[in-house]
């Protein structure tokens, strides 16, 4: 084996690891006035990876076809990177909580890990490493999520989170199990040619399609959603909300296509009815909840069911309207996020619909960010949501799902009914105690304004579609 | 040069962003909409010009640039009499609703961002010939109909701020799965109107899908029956120069969107399937105008009759035929502007009185001449007095429509007819009631007639109103070719 392809193959795992080291060596070293800049420091190497990873090498294998490169890759990890990136500037504010404070190192470490794990899983050309990499997304995260542990909601919701994907681990090793029962391999380029789509190997794909479908938080895996979203520090919700669910689904895309390609009609009609489900109660339950959190995890389980128009097809297409959409979907949802996280961070831990009763008056330009953001979440044209959807529309539609386009359009009606509450909120709704006027920190400014301008020129401007475009391959 | 129609609002977007005081954000509004009634009548000119020299592509000024090529979608862009007609209209409407609101005091600036955007969406929807683009443009001027009404409205604002933005994005869900189905329905090779028109390759069983989608899908927006009660609530709570807007010139879009989308490009199934859509229309002629004939709020009066003339425009083109599609589009001109002039003229009394209520208003016409006379007008072109603009459109259309030999087509026909003597009852009792008489109520009498800016924006609308009425024919031979282009290609 070559070793130096390692450098050129791996570059974005060898990278993020020497970031981690370096981060850990700071948290360790760094007195007291140079960790004030620890955010600066962190995204800024962030940053920088992500560029170095986002140049597409041709693509390669390493260690046997264990580990597997393509020029797409790149783009996705390097696109989860800038997500990671976003969050940690938003996580500022609450990190330099009197309580968290000491644990700024540790939100790094463990952000990274699961980011390092997101890696390896879309990296992954066997089931063993697959695996690994889907733990390591895990386990740190069920950390994060009970960052907080003196609140009782933060610790609960990690139990709750730590459990279900335990649970949904099983499952899925379970069904690898069947997997390597009946071909008797687990790399994934020599699995394709061997499934005959047996009843066994039918049962498999269930199992895997379920462990998938609880990172990426589809109806009926959804139930730990709510709750983790709700309870874990708002940071560690928008990260789960975007990176994890953009890392999941495009490796669900990934698997499906490459290793079930002789199984495509059972995992179409598998993800025909998981999309209508996800969609339709997702959108159902949003229309009832009060605390946002809860909210915009309900909202992003529908969004998930929207990905999976894009993955049904299981088309080039399919695949360049994913990666986009989760692009998307990233800058509108850290929008909001990020808006919500600082509106808390601020105003006493204020969460709830209500809250944002007349919250124009007094946070004008927030309350402008917010609504771009969710508009853009809705599909309203000229933000980046409406050319997302329209493409995963398109892509479903090219592939035959007319009634499943159908009724996720009708959905789109109700979606944009309960993101236009949040509007009437914070525009119309008078109020007695409206959030007071505050001044944003500057790393929460620089996160707003790199969402922003993703929501206002991904759509408009071709040119991000086109690059992903010319790196996608299907079916 | 058509981009600059989506472009200037956009330009205006920017300058009302960085503007500071009221003042400049008026003096912005004033001088964009300005540009923009120049940029218009220069378009007409020119367009009639090249026409003169014997030009007979079908759309002319045309551009395209690729924007998503793996989807075939362009920015493309083209106009035809039909919707430079359309254009002159939008550009007249912002120009006058500008003026309308020149007194608007609470947060002007974002007000008329919003207002802008909307323009955007207008404007674009127009020059576009690209189904794509042309959706895009659809839906960017429907969303900020949301907040305009809802934080700049009255009465039951919020309810229905909402009720209008789901109907009508309801109806785009249905425009946009129609859409895709032409696209790939046509192959997939192109998403310009022209030349999916030109393919005319949708099979007749797919089409049959497709046409009800899209026909259904634009018709909320054109008020087609049972899909029209957003109407009457979102023009009676919306600000002034947003009901002039909307019901002058976005319900256009519905109208538009049918001929030029659902019958053009999906012509077989538009011949079958016409006679349900006829009925529906017959109904909202005759129903809206019985259910104006009951209400007691000015600005519902006024949204019935839109409700009953949009229809009207619908049921034009379903007769397919040129005489009564001619009429169909003066009929949209025509109904612009006198709505945009009614709705002007009821804001400007409801400024001053406070009330819309007709049993609270009566002698107007000793305290306020000036806007009286306007409603006057307003009325009279409304129920089709020779001389003003909707005499000639109905005219047309009732003309055109008779044309059909089978007896369907002409017992509809008269039946749509007795909407011009209903529509008679209910102007007159308005115009009686509120306009002559003694005025009963003392806290009117020292009321004040129409400011400078007000009687602007009604003179304007006045003199096209006349303009249309007494000289139709340059308006009509402009639309003439196109229409005759159209209904040629739906009829093959």
């Amino acid at each position: 084996m070559d070793y130096t392809s390692i450098f050129t193959l791996m570059r974005a795992e060898v990278t993020l690891t020497a970031i981690l080291v370096l981060l850990f060596l700071y948290d360790l070293l760094a007195g007291e006035r140079a960790r004030r800049h620890f955010t600066a420091v962190a995204s800024l190497l962030l940053a920088l990876q992500a560029v170095a990873t986002a140049f597409p090498a041709a693509s390669g294998e390493l260690f046997g076809g264990m580990f597997h490169y393509e020029p797409m890759h790149a783009v996705v990890k390097s696109l989860l990177t800038v997500g990671a990136m976003i969050v940690c500037l938003q996580a500022d504010g609450w990190l330099r909580d009197a309580e968290t404070r000491h644990k700024q190192g540790e939100f790094y470490i463990l952000t990274l890990s699961t980011l390092l794990g997101m890696y390896f899983m879309i990296g992954a050309g066997h089931f063993l490493m697959f695996f690994i990499g889907l733990e390591l997304a895990s386990v740190p995260m069920a950390c994060l999520v009970a960052f907080d542990k003196y609140r009782n909601y933060s610790a609960e919701a990690g139990a709750k989170y730590i459990l279900c994907a335990l649970f949904s681990s099983g499952l899925m090793l379970y069904g690898i199990s069947f997997l390597y029962g009946t071909t008797g391999t687990l790399y994934f380029d020599d699995m394709a040619s061997r499934i005959d789509g047996s009843p066994l190997e039918i049962m498999a794909l269930v199992f895997f399609f379920a462990g998938l479908g609880f990172k990426i938080s589809l109806v009926p895996f959804h139930l730990w959603t709510a709750d983790a979203y709700q309870g874990a520090p708002t940071a560690v919700t928008s990260y789960l909300s975007v990176v994890s669910k953009g890392a999941a689904a495009f490796v669900l895309f990934t698997t499906l296509v490459k290793v079930f390609a002789p199984m495509v009609e059972e995992w179409q009609t598998v993800l025909w009815i998981v999309t209508v489900l996800s969609i339709t109660v997702a959108n159902l339950f949003a229309l009832r909840q009060h605390d946002l959190k809860r909210f915009m995890a309900f909202s992003s389980i529908s969004q998930a069911g929207y990905i999976m128009l894009a993955v049904i097809g299981g088309s080039s297409v399919g695949m360049t309207s994913l990666v986009f959409y989760v692009l998307v979907y990233m800058a509108a949802n850290l929008a909001v996020f990020g808006v919500l996280s600082t509106v808390e961070q601020h105003s006493g831990g204020r969460v709830c619909l209500e809250d944002y009763n007349g919250f124009y008056r007094t946070n004008p330009r927030l309350a402008v960010l917010m609504t771009l953001g969710l508009f853009s979440l809705a599909g309203i044209p000229p933000f980046a949501g409406f050319f997302s959807k329209f493409f995963v529309f398109a892509a479903a539609f090219r592939s035959g799902f007319y009634v499943l386009v159908f009724i996720a359009l009708l959905n789109t009606v109700i979606s944009l009914y309960y993101y236009l509450l949040i509007v009437k909120a914070m525009y119309i709704t008078p109020s007695e105690t409206p959030i007071a006027t505050f001044r944003t920190d500057r790393y929460t400014r620089i996160s707003l304004a790199l969402c922003t301008a993703g929501v206002l020129l991904l759509g408009l401007v071709s040119a991000v579609y086109d690059g992903i475009n010319a790196l996608a391959y299907g079916l | 040069m058509l981009s600059l129609f989506p472009l200037l609002p956009l330009v205006m977007m920017l300058g009302l962003w960085l503007a500071r005081s009221p003042r400049q954000v008026r003096a912005v509004m004033a001088t964009g909409s300005s540009l923009l009634l120049v940029l218009a009548v220069v378009l007409v000119v020119r367009y009639l010009g090249l026409r003169e020299a014997g030009e007979t592509a079908p759309m002319l000024f045309t551009d395209s640039v690729v924007w998503y090529a793996p989807l075939n979608i362009h920015y493309a862009v083209g106009v035809d009499g039909i919707s430079v007609a359309m254009l002159l209209l939008s550009a007249i409407i912002v120009f006058t609703g500008t003026f309308a609101s020149w007194r608007m005091e609470h947060d002007v600036k974002a007000y008329f961002l919003w207002f802008c955007l909307l323009s955007v969406g207008v404007f674009g929807f127009f020059v576009s010939v690209d189904l794509f683009t042309m959706f895009m443009f659809y839906e960017v001027a429907l969303i900020p109909m949301y907040l305009l009404i809802g934080v700049w409205g009255s009465g039951r604002k919020e309810y229905a701020a909402m009720k209008l933005t789901l109907m009508l994005m309801g109806g785009s869900a249905l425009l946009l799965i129609g859409i895709l189905g032409i696209y790939f329905g046509a192959g997939a090779t192109t998403m310009n109107v022209q030349e999916i028109a030109a393919l005319h390759n949708i099979p007749l069983s797919l089409q049959r899908i497709w046409f009800p989608l899209v026909f259904i899908g634009f018709g909320v927006l054109g008020a087609l029956f049972p899909f029209h009660t957003w109407s009457p609530d979102g023009h009676a709570s919306a600000p002034t120069a947003v009901s002039m807007l909307h019901a002058g010139v976005l319900m256009k879009l519905g109208g538009y969107g049918c001929f030029r989308v659902a019958m053009y490009l999906l012509p077989d199934a538009a011949q079958e399937l016409s006679w349900i859509f006829i009925l529906l229309t017959t109904v909202s002629v005759v129903y809206g105008a019985f259910a104006a004939c009951v209400q007691t709020d000015l600005k519902y009066i006024n949204a019935y009759s839109s409700v009953s003339h949009c229809g009207l425009v619908l049921f034009a083109i379903l007769m397919m035929n040129t005489t009564a599609s001619t009429g169909a589009i003066l009929q949209m001109l025509s109904h612009g502007l006198m709505t945009a002039l009614f709705f002007a003229l009821i804001g400007m009394i409801y400024g001053r009185t406070h009330t819309r209520d007709i049993r609270q208003l009566s002698g107007l016409m000793k305290v306020m001449p000036f806007l009286a006379v306007g409603y006057v007008i307003a009325g009279l072109a409304n129920l089709g007095l020779p001389g003003l603009s909707g005499f000639v459109a109905e005219m047309t259309i009732f003309n055109g429509a008779f044309q059909n030999p089978d007896t369907f087509h002409r017992v509809v026909t008269v039946i749509a007819c007795t909407s011009i003597v209903i529509t008679a009852v209910y102007i007159l009792r308005v115009v009686g009631k509120i306009l002559y008489g003694t005025c009963d109520n003392p806290e009117h009498l020292k009321l004040s007639d129409a400011t400078w800016d007000e009687r602007l924006s009604v003179i304007c609308l006045i003199v096209a109103v006349a303009g249309l009425g007494l000289a139709p024919l340059w308006v009509s031979d402009m639309i003439h070719g196109s229409v005759s282009e159209l209904i040629a290609h739906i009829l093959s």
